[in-house]
């Protein structure tokens, strides 16, 4: 049951196979057993899946059935869920029980979806390899001496170990996509705004975007089209329709125009991604999509600039944790400044302490010009690059990260490497571009990635042609060495 | 541009956050890490590039000032760590 993808689980459950009890309680058995081994879950929630799943099986019994009907899934736990513990990977909300639903858990609870659980993340979302949760790594299900991925790791290794079928996840430099490419999975970044943030924990704002994560394109379209759609609550929520992401799926890509920029291809990429991205692209050939050669000569400035944005705006908006209202706070304070600086010592981590101390600096008085402006300014630059890209081409694509997982500790000490990670994946989301992750090769035998970026609103070409290649091919299908 | 280790107590201060003597030298260097990584934006020309603070653009939509929201005190209390007769503890702040 758990090597179904969340079409087919909807299928059987349409024609009564099985139930939705029944398959909620194969993952809830699944998670109890392994998660120990991979630590991808946090806080499993038993109870209320099971009561989801009955109320499920009553539904389509009944004939009212939902686009996610008695289908289990994992939130990530930066998703504020009512009456659960909602951590978002960090000490500081060790304790926090979210007085509310995120609006795209409210979404997903419409559609019917079972939650199983919360997922593992580093610490406030910030990091590439799950090291920074306050929980303890992840382990990457195809070599658990490896990094997940991050920030998004405990939803991408929960959907490689078959310990639910589909997760959400959420990126501000790559951190659905990165995780999905080093795990094996699908993962999607939507268009900026596309997505509610109610109720999901800031990070960087402006840069901020939820999204599904499965084993295939087609299930991600199933999952998008449950959490999309205007907010009222989210200032920035796009007030727009949402377009039918998985009508579209079964249409050819032929004649499509795919931009392959070359900036993406440069030395700090493994030569074996470099070889299974160019063979996927190959099979898009194949397809009927014709290859353009592109530039998007301000790439190699995106992690810089996002290491001005990102920390500015974290630094703002955890401010919020002053160890008053909700979150840790320290003992016997000796004076209100006492209470903040210690409380926030003592619950943030060591990177997010970095992050929110290198924000208070480019933000600070005299030196706000030289970074923070200049940032935005350059941040023009990167979008202007990709809307010029998008005159000539439909898609982009490029490698999602430039080498396959890497043991832990090995970039720990170093953060500026770590950051390097997210090389091809930052600058989507400075632009505030669409772009999903699929599987596209083995290299030692652990996944690497496919990146497709798209035109804004435009998820349903890069979602078609992800469907596409992977009806033509199986890397999606993919199980890791053990997991039955 | 760097910063030095009495840079790091001004801003520990700004950020309210506690920075222990036996990690100030660390946080330097790393914090100066990332800092000298992100000053080759130093060298790009942006003159008259309007700086970019939203991907599409947009701006604040407003609404019409009305309560739409029940009064959830107890329930949004819940988390506090002191509390007392529905109030927010902190340590006494004028004498």
């Amino acid at each position: 049951m758990h090597d179904l993808t969340i079409v087919e689980i909807k299928q059987a459950l349409a024609s009564g196979d099985f139930s939705s009890k029944e398959v909620t309680e194969h993952f809830l058995a699944r998670i109890k057993r392994l998660n120990p081994t991979y630590n991808s879950f946090v806080t499993p929630m038993e109870a209320q899946a099971l009561a989801s799943a009955e109320q499920a099986d009553k539904d389509i019994a009944a004939g009212k059935q939902r686009l996610l009907c008695g289908i289990p899934f994992a939130h990530k736990d930066i998703f504020c869920t009512l009456g659960t513990k909602t951590s978002c990977g960090s000490k500081m909300l060790n304790d926090f029980v979210a007085p509310y639903d995120a609006t795209v858990v409210s979404k997903l609870k419409q559609s019917g979806a079972v939650c199983l659980g919360k997922t593992n993340m580093d610490e406030f979302a910030m990091g590439s390899s799950n090291e920074t949760s306050f929980y303890g790594p992840v382990k990457n299900p195809w070599d658990t001496n490896c990094v997940p991925g991050g920030s998004s790791g405990g939803s991408a290794a929960a959907v490689a170990a078959r310990l639910a079928p589909g997760a959400t996840a959420t990126d501000t430099g790559g951190s659905i996509r990165q995780p999905a490419a080093l795990c094996g999975v699908t993962g999607l970044k939507p268009t900026y705004g596309r997505v509610s943030r109610w109720g999901m924990i800031a990070f960087a704002s402006s840069l901020d975007q939820g999204g599904p994560m499965a084993r295939t394109a087609e299930d991600c379209a199933y999952m998008l089209q449950s959490m999309s759609g205007f907010d009222e609550k989210d200032s920035t929520s796009a007030d727009r329709e949402v377009d039918d992401f998985i009508g579209p799926l079964n249409q050819s890509i032929a004649g499509t125009k795919i931009g392959v920029p070359k900036e993406f291809f440069d030395e700090g990429l493994n030569s074996d991604v470099e070889a299974a991205v160019q063979q996927a692209l190959r099979e898009y050939e194949k397809l009927g999509a014709t290859l353009v050669d592109i530039e998007l000569p301000h790439s190699s400035l995106a992690v810089p600039t996002y290491y001005v944005l990102a920390p500015a705006e974290a630094s703002a908006n955890l401010s919020r944790f002053d160890g008053v209202r909700y979150g840790h706070r320290c003992q016997d304070p000796e004076d209100l400044m006492d209470l903040y600086c210690r409380s926030r010592e003592e619950g943030f981590g060591e990177e997010v302490q970095r992050r929110i101390l290198v924000g208070a600096y480019v933000l600070s008085a005299g030196y706000y010009d030289a970074y923070y402006r200049k940032a935005q300014q350059v941040r023009r630059l990167i979008k202007n690059d990709f809307v010029s890209a998008f005159e000539k081409v439909d898609i982009i694509a490029g490698p999602t990260c430039p080498s396959p997982a890497f043991e832990f500790g090995a970039k720990s000490d170093n953060p500026v490497e770590m950051y390097l990670e997210d090389i091809y994946t930052i600058s989507v989301n400075l632009a505030g571009l669409p772009a999903l992750s699929h599987p596209c090769g083995l290299v030692n035998g652990k996944p690497t990635g496919l990146q497709l970026i798209g035109d804004y609103w435009d998820e349903t070409k890069i979602l078609r042609a992800a469907h596409q290649y992977q009806q033509q091919t199986d890397w999606h299908a993919g199980t890791p060495d053990g997991i039955e | 541009m760097s910063i030095e280790k009495g840079d790091i107590e001004k801003l520990s201060r700004l950020a309210r956050i506690n920075v222990s003597n036996d990690v100030a030298d660390i946080v330097t260097d790393r914090v100066n890490d990332v800092l000298s990584m992100v000053d080759q934006l130093q060298a790009i020309d942006t003159t008259n590039v309007e700086p970019m603070a939203h991907p599409q653009d947009a701006t604040q939509r407003l609404r019409a000032d009305e309560i739409t929201e029940s009064n959830q005190r107890q329930v949004l209390m819940s988390n506090a760590p002191a509390q007392e007769d529905g109030l927010f503890l902190v340590p006494k702040v004028i004498d």
